[in-house]
């Protein structure tokens, strides 16, 4: 597999670090327990198109937003978090 | 009713084999029946893999519930129980952890003659080797955990290993073997078999087994399930218990739920078969590697998630050469050995790497998921205490703290000390 950072271009899957659901570009308040239990445990976990997170650890250290589907290994988009 | 009946239940023995060679084999008797769901049943089970059978076959047998109906939208152990290492152990070390997998061994060692079933097992001994002072103390603590469970641990210096496992490369300088960790009853079993057996018997006992019959809808009413709308018609249900491993999140969200559960794919590798070579199940320390030999032959071995969400049920090639890699480094002669096939099964990962076996929101509806990667080891006493759940509406002693809500209380159960978060396990 490998992900088209915008920066960086077609990398291999090696050269980064998954963090998981884009839920966690979501931060509740901090008295918000069930928006923690949210934010960080429970997941959609769809069989299908998903966003997560992945961290360009051997490349350019950017956090990325990646549009993939998880029955396929089909990535559609790879954005930057930080714009 | 619609169920063929094809007379008493054929009892498997050495006498009924050669009994049936000598008449051209043609007296042996479907192991299970093929019915037609009923309009409604006390206990709808969701997923006819093994801790879905397990749980039917204990719900008949320690609880005398016998209108049940386990209903699969494929073919029954056509999951993960049809797809893994085979490896049976009871080596944990946290509370909560450590009785559960105890009580499995213990139901693993009468399963064959519970079942009249013949599911291979093999108690040939689990060896983990460790290759560091720290990771030999760590080892030490977990073996003493065992022994204080009950069950047997015995460490292992480099030249006890080797009396065992003379073929490794004690020799090697970036990963010398200090020792290893012996736990003698662990070993692996016929993993088709164990659904098999568990599926004849709780068909002997009256529970429906129903293929082909996936599930679409969860019916719930004023905050109780009352069935489920399945492909073959809707079924009306006292109670439903979801057990669907990698599917978890999906069949739960048909009840409105979103679960702790992140779906991954494990990879896993069997050989060409080849005379016996390796006896035990050993476990690399320094590199996710575990290896067993299959009675047909095959050298059957795995590695870590690939670790990113998925369920293509297939993974990627890095993970196929650190796999590779780690076994060369520790027994070369595999080298030589082809591999025949690989697959990858979808693994229901839990944030703290330990499952869930509890009551949900839903009066009526049970869960019981987030095997990880180690579900097959826990399929007897998954089924054992999940029937007991949803028999008797209170959790089993056993697995007291597999709580669906613990993320969110702090109550983890963090095995390998990693954290509570899903890339991490």
């Amino acid at each position: 597999m490998r992900l088209t950072c915008p920066l960086c271009g077609p990398r291999d899957r090696r050269e980064f670090y998954y963090s998981g659901s884009a839920d966690y570009l979501t931060r509740p308040a901090t008295d918000d327990a069930a928006g923690w239990d949210n934010h960080l445990h429970l997941r959609d976990n769809p069989a299908g198109e998903t966003r997560d997170l992945w961290y360009h650890e051997t490349g350019c250290a950017q956090w990325l937003l990646v549009t993939r589907d998880t029955v396929t290994h089909v990535i559609s988009k790879v954005e930057l978090v930080a714009k | 009713m619609s169920q063929q009946d094809t007379g008493p239940p054929m009892r498997y023995s050495g006498f009924n084999v050669i009994r049936q060679g000598l008449s051209g084999n043609k007296g042996w008797t479907p192991a299970w029946r093929d019915p037609a769901p009923k309009a409604e049943y006390d206990v709808v089970i969701i997923g006819g893999g093994g801790h879905g059978l397990s749980t039917a076959y204990y719900l008949a047998k320690n609880h005398g519930l016998t209108n049940i109906a386990v209903v699969e939208k494929g073919y029954l152990g056509g999951g993960n129980i049809g797809r893994n290492t085979t490896i049976v152990r009871a080596n944990y070390f946290l509370p909560g952890n450590s009785e559960f997998y105890s009580h499995s061994l213990k139901l693993w060692e009468g399963l064959e003659a519970d079942l009249n079933y013949n599911v291979m097992h093999s108690q040939r001994g689990l060896i983990n080797l460790f290759h560091s002072d720290g990771q030999r103390d760590a080892f030490v603590r977990r073996g003493n955990a065992m022994i204080n469970q009950g069950d047997d641990a015995i460490l292992l210096d480099r030249e006890g290993v080797r009396k065992h496992l003379p073929y490794l490369d004690f020799e090697q300088t970036r990963f010398p073997i200090y020792g290893g960790l012996l736990h003698p009853r662990g070993g692996s079993a016929r993993h088709d078999a164990v659904a098999w057996g568990y599926a004849r018997g709780a068909d002997q006992r009256g529970v429906d087994l129903i293929q082909n019959c996936e599930v679409t809808g969860i019916d719930v009413s004023g905050g109780r399930v009352t069935g489920v709308q399945t492909t073959r018609g809707a079924i009306r249900a006292k109670k439903v218990a979801i057990i669907v491993a990698g599917r978890s999140s999906q069949v739960a969200a048909m009840a409105g739920m979103r679960l702790p559960i992140e779906s991954h794919v494990l990879q896993a590798f069997v050989t060409e078969g080849l005379k016996p070579v390796i006896d035990h199940v050993v476990s690399f320390g320094m590199g996710h590697f575990y290896i067993s030999q299959s009675d047909k032959g095959g050298l059957v071995f795995g590695g870590d998630l690939d670790f990113y969400a998925s369920y293509a049920a297939r993974g990627n090639l890095p993970m196929v050469e650190h796999v590779m890699e780690a076994g060369m480094t520790l027994m070369p002669m595999i080298g030589r050995a082809k591999v025949l096939r690989s697959w990858g099964g979808i693994m229901d990962m839990s944030p703290d790497g330990s499952p869930i076996i509890d009551k949900t929101g839903i009066e009526g509806l049970y869960l019981d998921c987030g095997w990880n990667y180690g579900g097959f080891k826990a399929v007897p006493a998954s089924g054992w205490c999940m029937a007991h759940l949803v028999a008797t509406d209170t959790p089993h002693e056993y697995a007291a703290r597999f709580r669906l809500d613990r993320f969110r209380t702090g109550h983890l159960l963090d095995e390998e000390g990693t954290g509570s978060q899903h890339n991490l396990h």
